[in-house]
């Protein structure tokens, strides 16, 4: 038997979370450096998969299978495709500087308490999640990828309600409730939403018997496994509903800004940078791999709701006083884009959703990591307290404006190529759809730069005339981040290349052909 | 009558005495119960003959002994194959030995030793005048408030007749999901429920609310024994027999005559329908279904808390059993009659349950409400009518209990000055103060709400699964909208432990005995083990999951 890399490339960062919980409360800074490390180990080996991976070769690799639960006919079954493979390793490559940002975040105000290891918990939960977040980008059996999409809330709802920014407007006690009442909205809102989807996983379980996805999708495509079309759009929508709530898709978003403003700033790049793209990534793997047909059926639907998103993600950033909102929404409309560019069905929207996944990832844990630190300098997270910052911290200004071009999608940094992509593929499709989807693009012109010119230039208000700029942890934090931004977006073939052939198999998955170019057509 | 009887309808000649057969009884197939019922016993003794400072001791040996030899026996039968190929019918018809048998005894078993480890915890009360107590009032006999009551105190007498009781209340518990004929189930009911009524009265604190609630479960229990006795005899009018297989039987219309002397009656389906009505009634009013629940908050709130522990998992367990041997053995024939209505209860249990629970200010009305909730999950299950619907409720209950028992064993830490503090807002930064205690309560909590990795996920979409094979898609729909209801509760305990300031004069965490430390352990342990590698267990209660009749 080979050696299991997929396992364990999730159970390390989860042996990572329980080893560091169990460091003494005295040894904070022990506890702290034992995260990174572990983090830094699960990120080789996630560079190991990438290595091993062959995107021409199977479209599941590095497969394990093992007996689970008989009597659900549940398996322990990873593979990775070349999507997985490239959001294992966002994600991997996230979370150790998730936890240099968050360095400082979680240490206790009182030390007076022996038992309270708030630092310990902090970290152990940001492990805990990357193990679950891993995991369920590898599961192929339905089932395994539902308990640990379930699961991970919990260590989630733990980071949100429990650790929040040191500096509030309002004050400590307001903090507190405003945190426990974002943590308990993006609980019972991915919680309906799973329990919806656990619906239909026992749905699944009645029509199909197993929980394979290959398997089911194999059985769908040979036709051996008839379902009749009424159960095969419920099904669906109970899937897309749980993935909906987590993406998160108007009109089920409204868990993220909240969740967004009141955690810390690497707290909430590991929620959308990270978390989040589960659910893009699912209706990729899952509601296309297994439903094909109902997903044709409801593509309309999705695409409409998607525009929405986009455009109403963009207006709203536009309109708000509060930085971390700002970058929540801008996420709501970036996700309109990856979800419109999994549904657009075809091959250069899908390509482009998994790029703008990453690129995504990317982008954002710039943007949210650097506002974090600006944010904790000032004691606000109101745009309206800050002014003149660039003259003071020239150098958090201009990673900022990085991270800020880079969310508009500037030619030249990665989040470019994979916008562009999603708007070739949904046009060649659905041209009226890209059109107004291009709007977004102008307004988050407008928002970003707003948010620069308003934070960053101008004359130096006196409060933020003696802010230190970035340190250096901080450096070491956002500089690998924005050379990657350039890098990809320079250079992006080492993804697309991973990327491409997994797309392929999706689309022979609901049987959709690119249209073919008008030029070619007209001949 | 027989032949020879002469000129009289009062007197009748009797057979010779030779005609009389010695009953044939199975010792070793009922020896679970018997070992039980004779440590029950043995436990009446300690109490009149043993010194008073010695009963604890010689009780708490005499009841964990019997709990652990009943439960050896358990398995030494159920190894034996009387689960499976030797399953069968013992003590003249009267008891059922089979697999759902032995599986819920040997569950009820295991919940009743957790329980006992709580009965027996001294060390969270301080000590009155020099003497060790436990959750049980000095002198059941004395008025709250009386000198009596307080010299009792002063003496240091403690109520070491809970241990004897317990046991009588298992001893009924194990035969009521394997009572094979009607009056064997009524016997079997009235075992359990009687020392139940007594132990909710027993609380140290509080004794008013816990005589109050004894009232109140007596009262109501009482009339839910009256209604299944009558409903009993409606089912005897209507078949002429109290044995399972014959009612099942004159159902399914393969036995036309039974009893000549019943001819009247015999065969009417209103005898047949309101019969099984009051009989299912009584059964739902044990297992606290809606609308028949009414009792269990305020008990659940009255009862001292380890009672209230053993009574939401132990006698749930049994009465479960006893409905599902009912419904499955006796009315398949009718399930196009029952179906309907246990569907209704089903789904307005579910609901309700979860969303009374959402107002509740008091820790263990809401783990009562949550109960209720559960017990519509349960009955999810139930209604399959299918094989996986027998095995994936036996799975459930397994996994309840002990979640159930560990978290009432965790409350009965958080004190104050008033004994347990009970009261949710007192709760507030209990994860600051004890960060081990409220994890341990979360993780709890999060069984209760269905939270994958946890025992409580396994169960609920075992019973999810069948009730969905057997064709009840809609009843999965709303067990779901009710669990992401109850999440909502359970989540706000969480938020409160772990997100509110601690209040300045909150409640401390008592540091318990050995005892009551593994009874949290074991809960832990059961909770973790089913939730993440269950499928041992799920098919103990696959092989498990077929009756005998």
């Amino acid at each position: 038997m080979s050696f299991p890399l997929l396992t364990a490339t999730a159970v390390l960062p989860a042996i990572g979370a329980i080893a560091t919980a169990a460091v003494p409360a005295a040894k904070r800074t022990a506890a702290k450096w034992l995260a990174l490390l572990f983090s830094l180990a699960t990120l080789v080996l996630a560079i190991v998969v990438l290595v091993r991976f062959d995107p021409d070769g199977d479209r599941y690799q590095l497969t394990e299978s093992h007996a689970w639960i008989a009597d659900f006919g549940v398996r322990y079954e990873l593979g990775v495709d070349g999507i997985a493979v490239a959001l294992i390793a966002l994600t991997a490559l996230l979370i150790p500087f998730i936890v240099l940002a968050g360095w400082h975040d979680a240490d206790p105000l009182e030390t007076g308490n022996k038992r309270w290891r708030p630092t310990q918990g902090f970290f152990a939960l940001i492990l805990a999640v990357e193990a679950m977040v891993i995991i369920s980008f590898e599961a192929t059996d339905v089932f395994l990828f539902y308990i640990f999409f379930e699961a991970m809330l919990i260590p989630l709802y733990f980071l949100i309600g429990g650790f929040g920014d040191r500096a509030h407007e309002h004050g400590e006690e307001t903090a507190a409730t405003q945190r426990s009442y974002a943590a308990v909205k993006f609980l019972l809102y991915n919680l309906a939403g799973g329990l919806i989807m656990l619906a239909a996983v026992i749905g699944l379980y009645v029509v199909a018997g197993n929980f394979s996805l290959p398997e089911i999708a194999e059985a769908r495509a040979n036709g051996s496994l008839d379902m009749a079309t009424n159960t095969e759009r419920w099904l669906f929508l109970g899937f897309f509903f749980a993935f909906a709530v987590k993406a998160p898709l108007w009109p089920l978003h409204t868990w993220l800004p909240n969740a967004m403003q009141e955690s810390t700033a690497p707290v909430a790049v590991l929620i959308t940078a990270v978390v989040d793209k589960v659910g893009t990534f699912a209706m990729l793997r899952f509601c296309l791999g297994l439903f094909p047909e109902a997903s044709k059926w409801a593509t309309p639907a999705v695409l409409v709701l998607a525009v929405i998103s986009i455009i109403y993600g963009a207006l709203l950033a536009v309109g708000q006083r509060d930085i971390k909102r700002l970058i929540a929404y801008a996420s709501i409309s970036h996700f309109g884009f990856i979800i419109m560019g999994i549904f657009a069905m075809t091959s250069q929207g899908q390509s482009g959703a998994t790029l703008y996944m990453v690129n995504h990832g990317i982008s954002t844990a710039v943007l949210m990591l650097i506002a974090g630190f600006l944010i904790s300098r000032r004691g606000s997270r109101l745009i309206a307290d800050f002014g003149g910052v660039q003259k003071v911290a020239p150098v958090l200004a201009g990673t900022f404006l990085i991270g800020g071009l880079a969310t508009l999608s500037l030619p030249g940094l990665a989040p470019f190529v994979s916008e562009f992509l999603v708007l070739v593929g949904t046009f060649t499709r659905y041209p009226v759809i890209g059109i107004i989807a291009t709007f977004g693009i102008v307004l988050a012109a407008l928002y970003t730069l707003v948010l620069y010119q308003r934070t960053m230039t101008g004359p130096v208000r006196p409060e933020v005339s003696a802010m230190p700029d970035l340190r250096v942890r901080e450096i070491a934090v956002v500089a690998p981040l924005v050379v990657l931004l350039v890098f990809l977006g320079v250079y992006p073939k080492p993804l697309t290349d991973v990327v491409n052939p997994a797309v392929k198999h999706t689309m022979s998955d609901v049987q959709k052909q690119d249209p073919r170019p008008e030029v070619e057509a007209a001949k | 009558m027989s032949a020879t009887a002469v000129h009289s309808l009062w007197t009748t000649a009797a057979d010779p005495i030779s005609k009389i057969d010695a009953p044939k009884i199975e010792y070793g197939q009922l020896a679970p119960t018997l070992i039980i019922v004779g440590a029950a016993l043995v436990g009446v003794l300690v109490e009149a003959f043993v010194p008073r400072r010695s009963r604890y001791h010689a009780q708490m040996c005499v009841a964990v002994v019997a709990l652990a030899a009943a439960f050896a026996a358990v398995v030494a039968l159920a190894a034996d194959g009387y689960g499976t190929t030797k399953a069968g019918i013992a003590a003249m018809g009267a008891i059922a030995v089979d697999g759902p048998a032995l599986f819920l005894q040997g569950t009820i078993l295991l919940t009743a030793l957790v329980a006992l480890f709580t009965f027996g915890e001294r060390r969270l009360d301080p000590e009155a005048h020099g003497n060790r107590v436990d959750s049980f009032a000095a002198q059941a006999a004395a008025v709250p408030g009386s000198e009596g009551e307080k010299q009792a105190v002063r003496a240091g007498f403690t109520t070491t007749e809970v241990f004897p009781l317990l046991l009588f209340a298992v001893a009924g518990m194990l035969v009521f999901p394997a009572a094979n004929d009607l009056l064997t189930l009524f016997v079997a009911l009235e075992v359990l429920s009687l020392p139940l009524y007594l132990m909710c009265a027993l609380a140290r604190r509080k004794r008013l609310m816990s005589q109050e609630a004894a009232v109140k479960y007596f009262l109501l229990g009482a009339f839910a024994s009256a209604f299944t006795l009558f409903g009993i005899a409606l089912l005897y009018g209507y078949s002429g027999s109290m044995s399972y297989a014959t009612i099942a039987q004159v159902v399914d219309g393969t036995v036309q005559d039974v009893s000549p002397a019943l001819a009247g009656t015999m065969g009417n389906d209103a005898l047949l329908l309101i019969g099984t009505a009051l009989l299912v009634m009584g059964l739902l009013f044990k297992v606290g279904a809606v609308p028949f629940h009414m009792w269990t908050p305020d008990v659940y709130q009255g009862a001292p808390t380890p009672v209230t522990g053993f009574m939401a998992s132990a006698t749930k367990v049994a009465a479960f059993g006893a409905l599902l041997r009912i419904l499955y053995v006796v009315l398949p024939g009718l399930r196009w009659d029952w179906r309907p209505v246990m569907w209704a209860v089903t789904i307005v249990t579910m609901l309700a349950g979860a969303i009374v629970a959402i107002t509740q200010t008091d820790i263990k009305r809401l783990l009562a409400y949550s109960s209720i909730a559960h017990a519509g999950f349960i009955l999810a299950g139930v209604i399959a009518t299918t094989p996986s619907g027998i095995s994936s409720v036996l799975f459930y209950l397994a996994a309840y209990s002990f979640v159930t028992i560990g978290a009432f064993a965790v409350v009965t830490l958080v004190r104050d000055a008033g004994g347990e503090a009970t009261h949710l807002s007192k709760w507030a930064g209990l994860g600051r103060r004890s960060p081990l205690v409220a994890a341990v309560f979360a993780v709890f909590l999060l069984a209760f709400a269905g939270i994958p990795l946890t025992s409580g996920f396994a169960g609920k979409f075992a019973v999810f699964k069948a009730a969905a094979e057997g064709g009840a898609a809609p009843l999965v729909v709303v067990g779901v909208i009710s669990s992401a209801i109850a999440a909502f509760f359970y989540i706000r305990v969480i938020v409160l432990m772990f997100f509110s300031e601690p209040r300045p004069e909150g409640p401390t965490v008592a540091v318990p005995s050995p005892l009551t430390m593994t009874a949290i352990a074991v809960g832990v342990a059961v909770t973790v083990v089913l939730g993440v590698a269950p499928q041992y267990f799920l098919e103990l209660a696959g092989d498990a999951g077929v009756f005998v009749r």
